[in-house]
């Protein structure tokens, strides 16, 4: 996604007259990694609405001062009505990074922005996700590597022992949760998005309360984008302290010597490899009966054998833990649980710690939907494919969009933010509906493993249903130089994809930088390139993309797929 | 993987940056001669060659469990060759009685991994056969936490060889020692062990129900299951009839020459140890002692019930009074610690291994007792019943081999300890004197492998001198 924008506006400000042409380059903007976001929403009633009025960005009028307004260079959606005045163009509840996303391009697109912000800008991702994530998993890759004798043997390495500094590794990961927090500030003040303070409330159709109820806000677009926060199932007592969630283990408070992790998933398997990595041992608890639900099962077998088996891991599948009590009064935390389908009581794990890694619940709780007539689904706002809010009764509620975890669609910062950009492409005329077979995912443990469309049986079920023939196709990192010359041999990649018309339907990798060699796939799919076509890209030799260019090479299509037809001479 | 053999994966084209893969049906194809038929209708499932140069195989995963119907064609088992993991095929119409190598294990290629029989009756038989026969231990899966250490291994065994036991079944291989104090454990019912423990138990093949836990609230941890491994003599010899258990008798009664013996539970830890001392840089300072004195009182209190053993640990404890950082240990490198007793492990050669039993407080124990409780220690060490403590808890060694009429040798350093000393035979030896006489004493040459990181040479110098004195001088050892 935007990773870097050129924004190109020229900014007027309302007091003096000069206008000066500024180019904004490359704004850094780090997500990355899907473990979900959670940005903070809004609170307080709301009363009727007011303002009907409509507003064209063209012929703005300023209502409060010091408000930049910015030239018009898109289309405009032309809606008929007389123009009428709101605050904005577009509003933002929350801005995390989809609210970001989606302000930067609402900038790009010419609307007048505000964002609102009740807690910290950056949300989850770069708060308490996948930013400070990175940090940590950064320290436990190389952890690993010092670690690894025989593979820093094998390179003609010898490094003393590697030890760390647990205060040292945790200001790490607050300075970059900062950095990235200032810079995405930064961003939005630079190019005008006005930050608004508070906890937003929807008072009525386009219409917000932002904190105090004093402070109403009018904008022709509202996006909630309030994100998630983790979930702790019933009979979960969370202290902060030896039962903690996501939230405090990326502060990195201590480093038990036995963590028990509550599920099985990205953020269970990132944290089970960075505990392992400094020194813990991990016991996984997962309610399924299978560890890692929702990878390609081959990869997920694969990554059992590369990241559970060999490390300090055990787990307990197919059980659910219905009590957890802290540790206190000299006792372990304890952790009570039950067979997931008979509901018998199974085991009891006494432990030093406990992370609850169950997933992510929305966070849309007084963000006034009721007074705009909308039934949240399990805190899930309703929304269809544009992300437009759907009320009680399943009608479009105009005006209003919905991106991000607080929707579900997909709970990753990246497709927060292609939603949020998607939804001010519709508001600014162009129909875009965002592709979400397209997006990939990643988990960034060492190896990391990555994921684009659809797992094996998934195609399989769709193809079946839709009458084509699925294929795979599977290279290993084994076979490739770049792997070999990092002593990284250990990897798989994995193409499904239809062998009647050669179009990919997923990829999975599993190996050294799997999560950077994803794209190349999520691109194909998202471009729509076929298989006949990619695999005559030209790749650099040595590097690990090669792992993908055998991949689409290896795949058998039938004949009549071969596409370009041969020009005639 | 499982998929791999039906997939449209091709394994290779010729491309040099690709490893060849063999085509994995000429293989798979070529283990059905390998089936052996055992029996009339129990037959073996064989660890296949995959590659032409694969020796053994990783079961990277069971497709089927035990006890499961399996009809010809269908797979069985995805083993991890040194080229890629591949699915092996069933060739006969069966059931899978007995899984004999589990996950995770390895096995030569060849040998049985797994029996398969033809009726759901012969399921019990062929079990029976899978836990007397096997070369390589069944199932030694760690005992999981629910599962209560026995303490009847009659009743065990029985459990073991009925129909099909849960692969999570526990396996006893001698009799309870201990059980873990965890204040949770309900009086050893339940076993708190950390995951790295129970992986390594499984590995070391201990059973944790008599390992005693040192870890938090008395949890058995890495460290635990280390220290039973090396003491699992004691379930290699006297447990009846189980896993590996069971092939030492025959091993001992005749060795085949060119047969390759896996390790028991204790080489496998002696192994362990010795390769892990490795990374200490070790140096030798050896002297001669004269020991007619040693030898004079020796004879006077024999008849007490006083050993040699017990006198030389006596000597060497009390010269390790003088000189604690003899008796220091350096375990992460950076650190050492003056261990605050001073216990002396002496090495003692048992039937299959080594063992090294603990004079605890040896400088202030008074010889008598040294010596009752050290022949204590040897009657438990033969009976394979020292605890933890009576054999891991040594500060320095001693091993002695002057027994054999060896002279001298050279001993290596137990890890987490800072010295060991190897006694030789004392000989009567031809002396010059200063006054250029020549004369006859009894002399024994000590030779002290020590830790350099924190003992120099100056230090094992004048402990070596300081214990000259004491065993030149023996008046001391009596109080």
């Amino acid at each position: 996604m935007q990773a870097s924008l050129s924004v190109s506006f020229s900014p007027n400000s309302s007091t003096t007259i000069s206008r000066s042409h500024n180019t904004f380059q490359s704004i850094p903007f780090s997500h990355g990694k899907p473990l979900n976001l959670r940005f903070c929403g809004l609170r307080r009633e709301a009363l009727g609405f007011t303002s009907l009025k409509r507003h064209d960005s063209n012929y703005r009028v300023h209502i409060s001062s010091g408000r930049h307004s910015n030239k018009v260079s898109a289309a405009l959606s032309a809606n008929g009505s007389p123009p009428k005045s709101f605050d904005y163009d577009l509003l933002i509840i929350g801005a995390g990074v989809g609210g970001h996303g989606a302000a930067l391009h609402a900038v790009e697109k010419g609307l007048k922005t505000a964002i609102v912000e009740g807690d910290v800008v950056g949300g989850t991702c770069v708060n308490r996700g996948c930013v400070p994530s990175k940090a940590l998993l950064a320290v436990s890759g190389r952890m690993r590597e010092l670690q690894s004798e025989h593979h820093l043997k094998a390179l003609g390495l010898q490094v003393s022992a590697a030890g760390y500094d647990r205060q040292g590794v945790a200001d790490h990961a607050n300075n970059l949760a900062s950095k990235i927090r200032s810079n995405l500030t930064n961003s939005m003040k630079a190019i005008g998005v006005d930050i608004l303070t508070g906890f937003g409330t929807i008072l009525g159709p386009q219409k917000v309360q932002v904190g105090s109820s004093n402070n109403i806000v009018t904008a022709k677009d509202i996006i909630i984008a309030t994100g998630s926060i983790p979930f702790v199932p019933k009979g979960i007592e969370v202290d902060g302290k030896t039962v903690i969630t996501s939230d405090h283990a990326l502060k990195l408070e201590s480093v038990p010597d036995w963590i028990a992790i509550v599920g099985s998933g990205y953020i269970g398997l990132e944290f089970s490899d960075v505990y392992t990595a400094l020194g813990s041992e991990v016991t996984f608890i997962e309610a399924l009966d299978q560890l890692m639900p929702g990878f390609d099962p081959e990869i997920g077998k694969l990554a059992q054998r590369v990241l559970i088996n060999p490390r300090k891991i055990d787990y307990h599948t197919g059980v659910f833990a219905t009590k957890i009590t802290p540790a206190r009064d000299g006792k372990p935390v304890i952790i009570e649980l039950i067979d997931a389908k008979t509901k018998e009581p199974k085991d009891t794990l006494e432990v030093d710690a406990a992370l609850i890694a169950t997933g992510r619940a929305p966070f849309t709780n007084d963000l006034g939907l009721d007074n705009i007539n909308v039934a949240t689904q399990r805190g899930f706002v309703p929304v269809d494919k544009r992300m437009r809010v759907l009320d009680a009764a399943g009608n479009l509620v105009p005006h209003l969009y919905c991106i991000g975890d607080a929707n579900g669609k997909m709970m990753l910062a990246h497709a927060a933010s292609a939603q949020g950009i998607s939804v001010v492409e519709q508001v600014t005329g162009r129909d875009l509906v965002l592709n979400h077979s397209s997006i990939p995912a990643a988990c960034f443990t060492h190896p990391e493993i990555s994921m684009v469309g659809l797992t094996e049986p998934q195609a399989r079920e769709k193809g079946e249903r839709e009458g084509f023939e699925v294929s795979v196709a599977k290279t290993s990192f084994k076979a490739n130089t770049k792997a070999l010359a990092e002593n990284e041999g250990e990897g798989l990649a994995k193409l499904i994809y239809r062998p009647d018309n050669g179009e990919i339907l997923g990829v999975h990798i599993l190996g050294l930088h799997a999560a950077d060699l994803i794209h190349e796939a999520s691109n194909a799919i998202a471009l729509g390139t076929r298989i006949q076509d990619i695999k005559f890209a030209v790749h650099a030799h040595p590097t690990l993309s090669e792992v993908l260019d055998e991949l689409f090479k290896s795949a058998k299509l039938k004949s009549q797929a071969s596409s370009p037809e041969p020009v005639a001479v | 993987m499982a998929r791999l053999l039906n997939s449209s994966f091709v394994p290779s084209s010729s491309s040099f940056r690709r490893r060849p893969t063999l085509p994995p049906a000429f293989h798979i194809s070529g283990n059905r001669s390998r089936t052996t038929q055992v029996q009339a209708k129990i037959r073996e499932i064989l660890m296949p060659a995959l590659s032409s140069t694969m020796t053994e195989g990783k079961i990277v995963s069971w497709i089927k469990s035990e006890g499961d119907k399996l009809s010809k064609g269908e797979s069985v088992v995805v083993v991890e060759s040194d080229k890629a993991d591949m699915d092996v095929e069933n060739f006969y119409d069966g059931y899978l009685a007995a899984i004999m190598v589990d996950e995770g294990g390895v096995a030569t290629v060849g040998s049985a991994i797994a029996l398969l029989a033809e009726t759901e009756d012969e399921i019990a038989e062929a079990v029976s056969k899978a836990s007397s026969s096997s070369s390589s231990s069944p199932a030694t899966t760690a005992a999981e936490s629910t599962s209560s250490p026995s303490s009847d291994p009659q009743e065990k065994i029985v459990d073991n060889a009925g129909p099909v036991p849960a692969s999570k079944a526990p396996v006893t291989s001698g009799s309870v020692v201990a059980s873990s104090t965890h204040p949770a454990s309900e009086g050893g019912k339940r076993i708190v062990a950390s995951p790295y423990a129970k992986k390594l138990a499984k590995e070391l093949k201990v059973e944790l129900g008599r390992v005693v836990g040192t870890g938090p609230l008395g949890r058995i941890v890495a460290k635990d299951v280390e220290a039973a491994a090396a003491s699992d003599v004691a379930a290699v010899g006297s447990s009846p009839g189980v896993g590996a258990a069971a092939t030492v008798p025959g091993k001992s009664a005749g060795i085949e020459l060119g047969m390759v013996v896996p390790f028991t539970t204790m080489q496998g830890a002696v192994s362990r140890n010795m390769v892990e001392s490795l990374a200490v840089p070790t140096f030798r300072v050896g002297y001669t002692i004269s020991t007619g004195a040693l030898d004079a009182l020796y004879k006077k209190i024999k008849s007490k019930g006083v050993t040699m053993t017990a006198l030389l640990a006596k000597a060497t404890a009390l010269a390790l009074v003088k000189h604690p950082v003899v008796n220091s240990s350096c375990r992460d490198g950076k650190s050492f610690t003056y261990n605050s007793s001073i216990n002396i492990a002496v090495a003692v050669a048992i039937d299959g291994g080594l063992i090294t039993p603990v004079l605890q407080d040896a400088d202030k124990v008074d010889i008598y007792s040294l010596s009752r409780k050290w022949k204590e220690l040897v009657d438990k060490a033969r009976a394979k019943q020292l605890q933890p403590h009576e054999y891991n808890t040594g500060t320095f060694t001693l091993s002695n081999l002057g027994m054999f009429g060896v002279d001298r040798f050279d001993a290596i350093l137990p890890p987490g300890t800072g010295a060991i000393m190897a006694v030789g035979a004392s000989q009567p030896t031809v002396v010059a004197s200063k006054d250029g006489r020549i004369g006859m004493k009894n002399q024994m040459q000590v030779n002290v492998t020590a830790d350099h990181r924190v003992i120099y040479g100056a230090d094992l110098a004048s402990f070596l001198q300081t214990l000259a004195k004491i065993i030149e001088d023996p008046k001391d050892l009596t109080f």
